[in-house]
């Protein structure tokens, strides 16, 4: 377990967790850090463009890793953009791209995160694409020399859990890249289970920033998250895994 | 019961009295309101027949409280849900939708609360609106900022940690045409994140223009959707022209703003009508350009100078309040600013359960930025207010009785790109 990394581009990290940027505080930054372990922080770059009564940035503990996003770009030029300004802005090579055309869902554009993975990329970006879940497109996302793929599991803030569970399940089988779960994981078991499933971290903001107390809650998905991870690396037994086998087996009758 | 708007100003000559008395008594001196005038764009858009059709057809007297409980257990809610929420049936289930009201906006938007202020570069205006401050009879000291000045109020608003801005002027294409609001929008954009506009509404190709000096935000107000009534408050001016005010903020999308923000004056008209349709022009807009950002406003009228009695009626705040729930529960996703028109105890509740937005250190004056900020004596080169304000809290009280709330202010959550 201890050897247990998840890595990212060149990058190592213990914790599987990573806070997301949809609603912030202060203290919410915090409960992520002590009580969940997150070493990766989201970060809007939108938000960290800010003058001086609060930036985001100040607050961010040492040795924790920022992820800029790019949340507010509408297609793939704007989310270059953002990408670049943020490497202006000192927020180091990560990013990860958000593209989002519809302000009422909020659900990613995948061509448009395409094109922008594949400029980035070339620019010597850590990409990290926040998509929906859809296989053709996380090869393209991979071939365009992304780092990771966040495939979301349902519509972000709605807390609803893995709604795209079976594509989920797909690209984690047929994807070699790290995959993060991302968006509308609401409880601490909707993370352990993904996590079974092989999902490679969690990303999760609103189930923490809405919680009655957020660093229990923090604490709460820290340990699912855990307890996930475990039991994908025990593998689970043959009633819960999938096609589950039988236990005489059936071609005993085989002769040499 | 009906506000009296009408004042007569000892300053009007005799001919400008004829007029406005004729203008207020014979409405067939007054212009067709739904003709377009000359050098206003035409667009192609079924939003406004959309939104007619539904205003039209609400009967809110016929929804019942089963109406409204079966809303309210809606996990999506539907027009029709929409329309119960607003009808008197649904005034007992205050509570019940505030709560309702409240898990949507935290869903949505975290704790956070988003801060503003308004900056009034111009009073001049061309139109006679008979409830307004500005209203081109209306005796009160006029005054446009040059640039130097408007740099100068923006400063003193950017020290005092503002970074979002909201540029108004009075409607007078003569006395403050596109180009100045541009040099305008150039300026605010060298001290604030965020550059809005409420000015009067333009054609595409200037919203583009307008655009590229660096707003990216429009909020133009129907005042009522009520074409009808529009008429007989509209008396005279460009403004009178209610469709084209209709497409303003579709124009604007055309033109590349970013994002749009809609809102009636409540107390006017029927406000029950008037929510329905704000909140549909909203949702048809959405539809047809979803990559949009859109918000609403609330306003209720206020008292103006030389008119103290003008009051929004029958929309008392829990009325309003329900109007605001009604908007979050149908439309979770959009912005909901509450203006200083409230008091300080209305906005201090309604950020907790549907406003994401507040404005602070407001002034509806022109050119006394300074005076207000720093306490430095007034000049005698300002121009009066648009209306009386209610909450006059600074940027920094804001800041610390939202932080007191438990609530996140943000001063800022935006890119121009």
């Amino acid at each position: 377990m201890n050897n247990d990394k998840l890595v990212i581009g060149e990058h190592e990290f213990d914790s599987r967790f990573i806070l997301g940027s949809g609603k912030y505080s202060m203290k919410l930054i915090d409960a992520a850090v002590k009580d969940a372990g997150a070493e990766i922080i989201t970060l809007a770059v939108r938000r960290a463009n800010t003058t001086d009564q609060e930036s985001i940035l100040d607050y961010i503990p040492e040795g924790v890793t920022l992820l800029p996003n790019t949340s507010g770009a509408r297609n793939a030029d704007e989310a270059v953009r953002i990408a670049r300004l943020a490497r202006e802005l000192g927020c180091g090579d990560f990013v990860k791209i958000e593209i989002m055309r519809d302000t009422k869902y909020l659900l990613p554009d995948n061509q448009e995160t395409i094109k922008a993975t594949e400029i980035l990329a070339k620019e010597g970006f850590v990409v990290m694409p926040y998509m929906y879940p859809d296989l053709n497109v996380a090869r393209d996302l991979v071939n365009a020399g992304a780092a990771s793929i966040m495939p979301l599991a349902s519509p972000i803030g709605s807390n609803k859990g893995l709604a795209t569970k079976e594509f989920i399940q797909i690209l984690i089988d047929e994807i070699d890249l790290p995959i993060i779960v991302d968006a509308g994981i609401g409880r601490p078991s909707q993370a352990c289970e993904a996590m079974e499933m092989g999902a490679a971290a969690i990303m999760a903001n609103t189930a923490l920033a809405t919680a009655g107390d957020l660093t229990l809650m923090a604490s709460a998905f820290k340990n699912a998250i855990g307890a996930g991870r475990m039991a994908y690396l025990a593998r689970l037994g043959r009633v819960l895994s999938r096609g589950a086998s039988s236990s005489d087996p059936l071609t005993g009758f085989l002769n040499d | 019961m009906e506000n009296q708007f009408f004042v007569d100003s000892n300053y009007l000559s005799k001919e400008a009295l004829d007029k406005k008395h004729r203008l207020e008594n014979d409405p067939t001196s007054r212009s067709n309101h739904m003709e377009y005038m000359p050098g206003m764009e035409i667009i192609e858009s079924d939003v406004c027949s959309n939104v007619m059709e539904q205003m039209n057809s609400y009967d809110y007297s016929k929804y019942t409280a089963a109406d409204v409980r079966r809303a309210l257990e809606h996990e999506t809610c539907s027009i029709e849900d929409f329309k119960a929420l607003l009808s008197p049936a649904a005034e007992p289930y205050l509570e019940a939708m505030a709560q309702k009201a409240r898990n949507i906006t935290s869903m949505h938007f975290g704790n956070t609360v988003y801060l503003f202020t308004p900056l009034y570069i111009a009073n001049y205006c061309e139109n006679y609106c008979v409830y307004c401050g500005f209203n081109c009879y209306n005796h009160i000291q006029r005054m446009k900022l040059d640039l130097e000045q408007i740099e100068k109020e923006m400063k003193v608003i950017a020290d005092s940690g503002m970074e979002e801005i909201l540029i108004l002027t009075g409607e007078s294409r003569q006395k403050s045409d596109v180009k100045y609001i541009g040099e305008a929008c150039k300026l605010a954009r060298k001290y604030f994140r965020m550059v809005g506009l409420e000015v009067y509404p333009v054609n595409s190709d200037e919203y583009k223009y307008l655009h590229e000096c660096g707003a990216d935000y429009v909020t133009v107000f129907q005042e009522t959707y009520d074409a009808d009534k529009y008429e007989t408050l509209h008396l005279m001016g460009h403004k009178r022209i209610w469709p084209y005010r209709f497409d303003a903020q579709e124009r604007a999308l055309m033109g590349g703003m970013r994002g749009v923000a809609f809102s009636a004056l409540l107390g006017l008209s029927d406000f029950r009508k008037d929510a329905l349709a704000s909140a549909l022009h909203v949702y048809y807009l959405q539809r047809k350009y979803p990559h949009a950002e859109m918000s609403l406003s609330c306003p209720r009228l206020r008292p103006i100078i030389n008119n103290d009695k003008i009051n929004p009626l029958d929309v008392h705040e829990k009325q309003l309040c329900q109007v605001l729930c009604a908007y979050r529960i149908f439309l979770p996703y959009v912005g909901i600013t509450v203006s200083s028109r409230e008091s300080a105890q209305f906005r201090n509740g309604i950020v907790k359960i549907a406003a994401t937005k507040v404005s602070a250190g407001v002034s509806t004056g022109i050119g006394d930025h300074e005076s207000k900020y720093t306490g430095k004596e007034k000049s005698e080169d300002m121009g009066d207010e648009q209306f009386e304000i209610n909450d006059s809290r600074s940027l920094n009280k804001m800041y610390d009785d939202i932080t007191e709330e438990g609530l996140q202010p943000v001063l800022n959550d935006y890119l121009y790109v």
